[in-house]
């Protein structure tokens, strides 16, 4: 099925009092965008409104300033309620440069608002945006709104009184942008005046010079005279279940959740990794947390992090890696081999947009083929996917329980925009999940690397140190009986019908599938996976409320799928498969279940909007 | 740890496993001599542990009733350095061999020397591909004749214990498989190091590359071909002991010399010189003999204690995972 662009004009900004708001930043790389963003995202939450971003930065660490190729966006949606994509369209966009805003402006919808950097809007800087005479004076925005200031000057004043230099002045300008925006949705600025005062501890003047600027922007918006129709809008606070509440990026929680699995599972942990864009946030943000039992190794290549995370497996430990697509692909041979020796394992895929180095910094579903079929040999593992920022907690930790628990490589499959992507998220209590402590196998009697668990088939876990253990392994096939090398015709088929019959079973050990939204059965199922969660959640909601028999669908276990999952779908007429890539998913479905289930496939490097998927659900509803 | 240990023999080392290396191959006397040499080394027998890539040589952990791991070609440095890292308890020797190691797992090599990770590898070295029938390796001779170079090969080969130096590396030593005695005395010796200790082993292949070291092995050929180094003595060679290396100090290249005459000028081992040691790997045949014996030692702290006291530092106070999930802003709902 063909993406089609949403034409629903959903004009959010009005009155005082609205129900949800998209803001955009956009800015040159080197303009603090993100920071930008996060501190905003921060007072946001604190404000209690549900959220959700979107970062969407270029490749290039600092392309040369006013290209339109050097972009760098921040995208927040926040809302009173439920609000689980970064929104469709854009309600205010800031554009710090003309690059910033021809690159932005078709996302904002008819009527809203544009805050621009007046001073940045230089000859030099319209060529580079291939702008031939200045949007701001050629009626070209008349069908928006258009708050023009020259924030150049403004920071500039504002910050003078700290003696800076031009150029460190100017730095400033995000912050004197953020104070603005922040009066605009009547942000409280302390949070951000906190984390600046600790970002620039060793800087004092930077700090004061940000926080007056900061301060100035608010200000601005407070005594300017600005246009009719701009002032404070009220965003009403988010209605949630009662709890301690936090933002956190899909990165954060992963980490977290690996951490947590750890210590549910009593192992060390070896995060072993090599850095690619966009999964190496994983290994920053478990390298700066100390005190648990994490292990943190940057190895020399993809290879060998997959391959010390597997020898740490074998010492006792449980070896975790991460990479994205290109780097999976060079994992292969290594998760074969555990696999072959049966080996805990975990693999972080942050998908990225493929083949070969493709778009490393935008997001994409492309790499389920290779999560579940992509080794050589009848090779398979469980694969786990995370549905929303939040989700990479539950996923991780069920990782760490799967790969101890049948002593198998298990891989997640997260993605580019939940690796940056934040929402709110109530802290769960430690102490109310569920412990599966790991069990090492240690009696000399008979002892032998074969001998298996009888429920799970699960080999046993014998770790160099004990006396009596000494055993080999390896990635010759093995003898059933015995663990040693076996060529034996039989045996061989025995194996492979035990490796592929262990990860089958798992089946057994998983929740059955759920209906996340709608009824049990109906005229259409819109199947999903990862992170298009938030954009299939909006859209069957929006069809169910115009009245159609229309329900979500979300898979976590792709391999081996719940052993409902079939007879779920046999429930209703038709199936529809949202995927950031050809149709990978679909494809298993079809041949798995024997149903006509269709596909609606954007490979564009970006997330779906509600709307194209809302368009989709009418024009297959239509055909029932 | 010094609670006493089991007196153990050669017999406790070796597994139940039929030995399938091609009668004459030089792996066996290794295989005989590490065996022998285990009890000796006064280890925990269960905190032995041996990772192997492919090869011929790889299939070595199948025959060492230890702890063993025959992994993926090349891998071994890499899989040894993540056992290591989770239990630095745990001995760890990696068995490579020249296509393994310095082909395939070049890169791996390199960087599990450059750590000095704390692992023992022994590098058995035949110049020639064995376990994929007989093709050059990147350590065979230019000109050798193979399957894949019926006309000779092209590629120049390299010095796996000058690619140890250059890596940085803080124990690179050399021996011969059948010299059970020299090769016992320099594990021995590799293992009490602290870091990686790299040891090549000329190993002969009795299909492929027959007779490959014969000027270092045969007993009427080595003493002219073989010069064994001790640290603190002179460097001298020959049947008489009565040729002497000397470094030239205007070229600044090697020279062999009578040592009659020369007795001030012969060199001195001293192992903890870098520079010598790149220049002994260096030497061979014909106009050189080859240097046996630690080329190289310096003494350095291991990655993997380095690691360590990293996190013993950051565990002072065990964290709390709860205050981790709680950390930064947070807020109430009610």
């Amino acid at each position: 099925m063909q993406v089609v662009e949403e034409t629903e004009d959903n004009l959010n900004i009005g009155d005082g009092e609205t129900l949800d708001v998209v803001v955009r930043f956009a800015g040159d790389s080197g303009d603090g965008m993100q920071l930008t963003g996060t501190n905003f995202t921060q007072a946001t939450a604190l404000y209690g409104n549900d959220l959700s971003t979107f970062p969407d930065f270029p490749a290039e660490i600092r392309a040369p300033v006013g290209a339109t190729f050097g972009v760098s966006a921040f995208q927040i949606y926040f809302g009173a309620e439920d609000v689980t994509t970064s929104g469709d369209d854009v309600d205010v966009l800031v554009a710090m440069n003309p690059a910033a805003l021809v690159t932005n402006l078709e996302r904002l919808v008819n009527g809203g608002l544009i805050i621009v950097d007046s001073g940045a809007f230089t000859k030099k800087n319209l060529a580079k945006a291939k702008y031939e005479s200045n949007p701001l004076e050629d009626n070209s925005l008349d069908g928006f709104r258009v708050l023009s200031i020259d924030i150049h000057k403004h920071v500039l004043a504002a910050v003078e009184p700290c003696g800076l230099g031009h150029k460190d002045a100017l730095r400033c300008k995000n912050m004197w942008t953020l104070g603005l925006v922040m009066w605009l949705f009547d942000r409280d600025r302390t949070a951000t005046i906190d984390s600046l005062k600790e970002k620039f501890v060793a800087k004092p003047k930077v700090a004061e010079a940000n926080i007056a600027a900061l301060n100035a922007g608010h200000a601005y918006g407070e005594t300017a005279e600005l246009p009719a129709g701009i002032h404070v809008y009220k965003v009403p606070k988010a209605k949630v279940p009662p709890g301690t509440y936090r933002n956190i990026t899909g990165t954060q929680s992963l980490a977290y959740g690996l951490i947590a699995g750890s210590e549910l599972a009593d192992i060390d942990l070896l995060f072993a990794s090599y850095p690619i864009t966009p999964a190496s946030n994983l290994l920053h943000e478990l390298s700066s947390k100390r005190g648990f039992r994490v292990k943190t190794f940057q190895a020399e290549d993809e290879i060998a992090a997959v391959c010390s995370a597997m020898g740490a497996s074998f010492a006792g430990s449980l070896g975790v890696t991460s990479s994205a697509g290109p780097g999976i692909a060079l994992k292969a041979e290594g998760i074969s081999l555990a696999v072959a020796s049966e080996l805990p394992l975990v693999v972080v895929n942050t998908q990225r947009g493929g083949p070969s180095t493709g778009l490393p910094t935008k997001t994409e579903q492309s790499d389920f083929n290779m999560a579940v079929f992509g080794r050589h040999g009848d090779t398979p593992i469980p694969v786990i996917a995370t549905s929303t920022a939040t989700d990479c907690f539950d996923v991780a930790i069920e990782a760490v329980r799967l790969a101890i628990k049948y002593m198998s490589p298990v891989m997640i499959l997260t993605d580019g925009y939940l690796a940056n992507a934040s929402e709110p998220w109530k802290i769960p209590d430690f102490d109310s999940l569920k412990p599966f402590r790991v069990n090492y196998y240690d009696d000399p009697k008979d002892f032998k690397p074969s001998i298996r668990d009888e429920e799970t088939s699960a080999r046993v876990w014998a770790r160099p140190g004990t006396p009596g253990m000494e055993h080999r392994i390896g990635g010759i096939e093995k003898s059933f009986e015995t663990g040693d090398i076996s060529y034996d015709p039989a045996n061989h088929q025995k194996m492979t019908e035990l490796r592929q019959q262990k990860v089958a079973q798992i089946a057994t050990d998983i929740p059955l599938q759920e209906v996340c939204y709608g009824e049990n059965e109906g005229k259409l199922a819109v199947l999903g996976w990862g992170s298009t969660y938030g954009a299939i959640h909006q859209a069957v909601k929006k069809a169910v409320a115009e009245g159609m028999e229309v329900s979500h669908i979300h898979v976590r276990y792709l391999a081996p799928m719940p052993s409902n999952l079939g007879e779920l779908l046999s429930k209703f007429d038709s199936i529809l498969i949202p995927e950031m890539n050809t149709g990978q998913f679909v494809k298993m479905i079809r041949s798995e279940f024997l149903v006509d289930a269709q596909g609606l496939n954007k490979i564009a490097g970006q997330p779906f909007k509600i709307g194209e998927i809302l368009a989709a659900i009418v024009e297959k509803y239509r055909d029932l | 740890m010094n609670q006493a240990l089991p007196t153990l023999t050669l017999k406790d080392f070796a597994s139940d496993q039929e030995v399938r290396w091609c009668p004459g191959c030089g792996d066996y006397a290794i295989l005989k001599t590490i065996q022998k040499v285990m009890p000796e080394l006064n280890r925990p027998k269960e905190n032995q542990v041996f990772v192997s890539g492919i090869g011929c040589s790889s299939r070595f952990p199948y025959y060492m009733n230890t702890f063993g791991f025959h992994t993926i070609h090349g891998r071994a440095p890499a899989i040894a350095t993540g056992v290591k890292l989770a239990n630095p308890e745990l001995d760890v020797w990696v068995i490579t061999g020249d296509g393994d190691g310095f082909s395939i797992g070049g890169n791996h090599m390199m960087h599990a020397i450059r750590r000095n990770v704390n692992l023992q590898i022994l590098l058995f070295n035949n110049e020639i591909y064995g376990l994929t029938k007989g093709q050059y390796s990147p350590t065979s001779q230019v000109g050798t004749h193979s399957p894949s170079s019926p006309s000779g090969s092209i590629d120049a080969p390299l010095s796996p214990c000058l690619v140890g130096l250059g890596s940085g590396g803080t124990f690179i030593a050399r021996s011969i498989d059948t010299e059970s005695k020299h090769l016992s005395g320099i594990v021995k010796r590799g293992s009490e190091h602290n870091g990686t200790a790299f040891i090549e082993i000329l190993q002969n292949c009795p299909i492929y590359n027959d007779g490959v070291f014969d000027q270092v092995k045969d007993k009427k050929l080595a003493p002219d071909f073989r010069v064994e180094v001790r640290h603190g003595e002179p460097i001298t060679f020959g049947k008489e002991n009565e040729k002497g290396i000397k470094l030239n100090r205007e070229t600044l290249a090697l020279e062999v010399v009578p040592c009659l005459g020369n007795e001030s000028e012969v060199l001195v081992h001293d192992e903890l010189n870098k520079v010598q040691a790149q220049l002994l790997s260096e030497m061979k045949g014909p106009n050189f003999p080859i240097a046996v014996g630690v080329l190289y030692k310096e003494e350095k702290s291991s990655f993997v204690a380095d690691v360590y006291e990293k996190l013993d530092d950051s565990n002072a106070e065990p964290a709390s995972l709860q205050a981790l999930l709680e950390s930064g802003h947070t807020w109430q709902a009610k």
